[in-house]
């Protein structure tokens, strides 16, 4: 298992719930991990029903058998004067540049240099280690960008490499690129069994491997119950005599059998649920049939019907580790 | 003056877009929301009926479905509008066209800066990697260039009617906010004190700034190797006739979202999140004098049995599950699982002994026999009901919470189509969703 699990996929598909999910089910049995946040969102905080995060690493779960989470909500702009203040002990002048919205400016401006920044913090707690010289973390999780922006995200190298050619940041994204293309790294992509999030996790596959970022599981999110097997399918779509299905519901005490009566009343519309519940079926059979192309390992995770919250969170990391992960 | 609180769907003001979007006065409608709700749908239904009721109508669409962008014949990325094939005009309503682009950001920049530049000066900034980075990367560039369109769009006043999609950010109000921000970062104190710290220096103020100037010059030189920073001059140097016009044009696009004949929909699911997303978003219209025309919410789902309660539906279907083990040891096939019993039935539906059968009439004798197969079928069915009207429930409460906080809003709800919308005729089924207003029983 590579010890910094990057989770991506399409806005909306369960990136940071699936990212929690991860860092629960990886502190389990005695294990640290580090769960991190890039996009300013708090979205981890929400999630675990706690207040904002700092920009400090905190303890926010405990996982069976004693393991420990911790998160952490990255800020580029701190994290600039950090390392301004670390190679250059810039001290009152980083707070002046702040002032000046100098910072601000040099973060936003130049999308590579805050992704720097940000990989640059998650590839430092990587590495981290105690004074016993045992890893801080055993792992860490970062609730990543988009699909859509992850290849350029991860691959700071090639971004920086146009602005800035040598200086620290330029050996800085050396040394995260290093991370990020080795072993140590597992990008994961989470989808939803539907045509757009899928097809962007195609792409985003493609984009990955192109840039040679080691690509790790692919997560199928919010997979809808099988209410009807094979058999059940194929006798609702037209195997079934109506009026034996009328009066099953009838002998059920849904009332009479006959034309107009209320069980007879139920047939067309239960019918009909079972047609759109076998179109989507099809649809989610092709889409996983796509997702199989990719040659990577599927994870499941149920749609938890009645919402996210805490409770939903470890059950989803039950699953995880169910899963072999 | 506060609308009275009313937690009663039946109080739901309705929504109905046909008058708004036959109305000559309405110019453009903007589709809003969070990511992946069905604004792009949304806009792309919308615009279909508008021209099929007979009005020139082109659609702005940005980062469509593959698939629906091909089935308009806008995924060839040129980022100019493309008259749609195959409308089906509504008898009477003569003359609507319907034209679609998707938005390419990176080129509707590129195009500001080559109208705005001659050759030599655009050629510099496209080539700068700054500018790159900005183009390409730049939080926010998105939805600047969507107003940036909408407002080319509008200019060349070629089309009675504008429906525009919004950038898939994930919350709606970027699509206000980013603009702006683009546009006064691009335009700001900072950018100018970059630009040329001697012109603003000779003033008392401003010492402080030149005194941070060179501070910043040196470390941002410093940890950039230098590079950045006199691209980023270079950069400035060569846009310096620009700036300026960037805010400008956002302010004057944001004074086209707030004029009369403008109109907004915020599109949201019947979800906790989105449905939070809409009530912000709806509050800040109020709050910028923006027209809201209403809500629509997309992917409802109904049931043409509604009168069948989940739990009366699961009862009934235990019920019947219990009867089939009842079959089964009954039917002499001790040695299968009842799904293996199940399996085997499927190809023999009606083969269940007639001693099977009469069984199950003995435990109920109000109805007639009926075969093991089709009670387990039944039973199914039954279970996939419960589910729907589970679903229903919770979509009903998310709702009634909007319509308790927002009672003034107008609403329409689409139903939920089993697939992907994908094709004109998904357009228009859309659209007759649309405009049904508020019909959550005739959601499917
Ligand atoms: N397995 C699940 N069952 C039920 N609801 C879920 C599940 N996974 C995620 N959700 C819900 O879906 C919504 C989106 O999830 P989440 O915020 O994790 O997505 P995201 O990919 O991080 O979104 P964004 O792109 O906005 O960052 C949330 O309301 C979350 O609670
Ligand atoms: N009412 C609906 N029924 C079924 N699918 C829908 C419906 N509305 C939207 N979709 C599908 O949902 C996906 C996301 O829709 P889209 O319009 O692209 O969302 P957005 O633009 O808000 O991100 C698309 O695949 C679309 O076909
Ligand atoms: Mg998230
Ligand atoms: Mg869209």
């Amino acid at each position: 298992m590579s010890r910094l699990q990057v989770v991506s996929g399409k806005g909306g598909t369960g990136k940071t719930t699936v990212a929690a999910a991860l860092a629960l089910a990886l502190a389990t049995e005695g294990k640290r991990t580090l769960l991190v946040e890039v996009e300013g969102r708090q979205g981890i905080a929400q999630l675990f029903e706690t207040e904002a995060l700092p920009y400090e690493e905190r303890k926010i779960a405990v996982a069976p058998g004693g393991g420990e989470v911790f998160a952490l909500a990255i800020d580029p702009e701190l994290a600039l004067l950090d390392y301004l203040q670390m190679f250059y002990k810039l001290g009152g002048a980083g707070r002046a540049l702040k002032k000046l919205g100098a910072i601000d400016f040099a973060t936003t401006v130049a999308p590579g240099l805050r992704d720097v920044l940000l990989t640059g913090k998650a590839c430092e707690a990587v590495r981290r280690k105690t004074k016993q010289n045992k890893y801080t973390y055993d792992y860490v999780v970062m609730d990543a960008p988009p699909t859509g922006r992850i290849t350029r995200f991860l691959n700071v190298n090639d971004e920086v490499a146009g602005l800035a050619k040598i200086g620290p940041i330029h050996n800085q994204a050396q040394a995260v690129m290093r991370v990020l293309k080795s072993p140590e790294t597992a990008v994961h992509l989470v989808t939803l069994l539907e045509e757009m999030p899928v097809q962007e996790t195609s792409d985003g596959i493609a984009e990955l491997q192109a840039a040679n970022l080691p690509v790790g599981r692919v997560i199928v999110n919010m997979v809808r119950p099988a209410i009807l097997d094979e058999t059940e399918l194929a006798l609702a779509q037209g195997g079934a005599s109506r009026t034996a299905i009328a009066k099953s519901l009838s002998s059920a005490g849904l009332g009479g059998a006959r034309k107009g009566g209320n069980a007879e009343r139920l047939v067309t519309p239960l019918l009909d649920q079972a047609a759109e519940y076998a179109e989507r079926h099809d649809l989610e059979h092709g889409q996983r049939a796509v997702l199989a192309e990719s040659g990577l390992p599927l994870h499941e995770l149920p749609l938890l019907a009645e919402g996210m919250d805490l409770a939903g969170l470890y059950r989803l990391a039950t699953e995880l580790r169910k899963q072999g992960i | 003056m506060t609308p009275p609180l009313s937690l009663d769907p039946a109080h739901t003001r309705i929504l109905d877009v046909d008058p708004l979007i036959d109305d000559p006065k309405t110019r453009i409608v903007v589709c809003c929301g969070s990511g992946g709700v069905g604004k792009t749908t949304t806009a792309a239904a919308l615009g279909l009926r508008a021209a099929e009721r007979g009005r020139k109508v082109v659609v702005l669409t940005i980062d469509p479905a593959r698939r629906l962008a091909q089935s308009m014949g806008i995924d060839s990325l040129d980022n100019t509008p493309r008259r749609v094939k195959g409308i089906e005009t509504v008898e009477g309503a003569d003359g609507g066209e319907l034209h679609a682009m998707m938005l390419d950001m990176k080129r509707t920049f590129d195009e500001i800066v080559e109208a705005h530049a001659d050759g030599q000066r655009a050629e510099a900034i496209l080539g700068n990697p700054f500018y790159q980075s900005l183009s390409a990367g730049f939080a926010g560039t998105q939805e600047y260039m969507a107003m940036e369109k909408l407002g080319q769009l509008r200019a060349r006043d070629e089309w009675d009617l504008i429906v525009v999609d919004t950038p898939p950010s994930r919350s709606a109000l970027d699509f206000l906010d980013a603009p702006k921000r683009l546009g006064s970062f691009l335009d700001g104190k900072l950018i100018r004190i970059l630009m040329a710290p001697a012109k603003v220096g000779g003033r008392a103020g401003m010492k402080f700034l030149n005194v941070g100037m060179s501070m910043m010059t040196g470390a941002l030189g410093k940890l950039l190797g230098g590079q950045l920073l006199r691209d980023v001059q270079t950069f400035v140097a060569a846009m310096d006739t620009m700036f300026g016009g960037f805010r400008t044009r956002a302010d004057a696009t944001y004074k086209l979202l707030q004029a009369p004949g403008t109109a907004f929909l915020v599109v949201a699911a019947p979800e906790r999140d989105a449905l939070r997303e809409a009530a912000y978003f709806v509050e800040r219209l109020a709050a910028e004098d923006m027209p809201l025309a209403g809500l629509v919410l997309n992917r409802v789902h109904g049931s043409g049995a509604a009168q069948l309660s989940a739990e009366r539906a699961l009862a009934a279907a235990e019920n019947l599950d219990e009867r089939g083990i009842v079959d089964q040891e009954a039917g002499n096939v001790e040695l299968r699982t009842p799904e293996e019993a199940a399996l085997t039935d499927d190809t023999t539906t009606t083969a269940t002994t007639p001693q099977a059968t009469a069984t199950a009439a003995t435990t109920t004798p109000a109805a007639p026999p009926a075969p093991a197969a089709t009670d387990q079928l039944t039973a199914a069915l039954l279970r996939l009901h419960a589910e729907r009207m589970q679903l229903l429930a919770r979509e009903q409460r998310t709702r009634d919470r909007f319509a308790a906080l927002h009672p003034e809003v107008a609403v329409t709800e689409v139903g939920a189509l089993p697939g992907d919308v994908h094709d004109l005729a998904g357009l228009r089924t859309i659209g007759d969703r649309l405009a049904a207003g508020s019909n959550p029983a005739g959601a499917v």
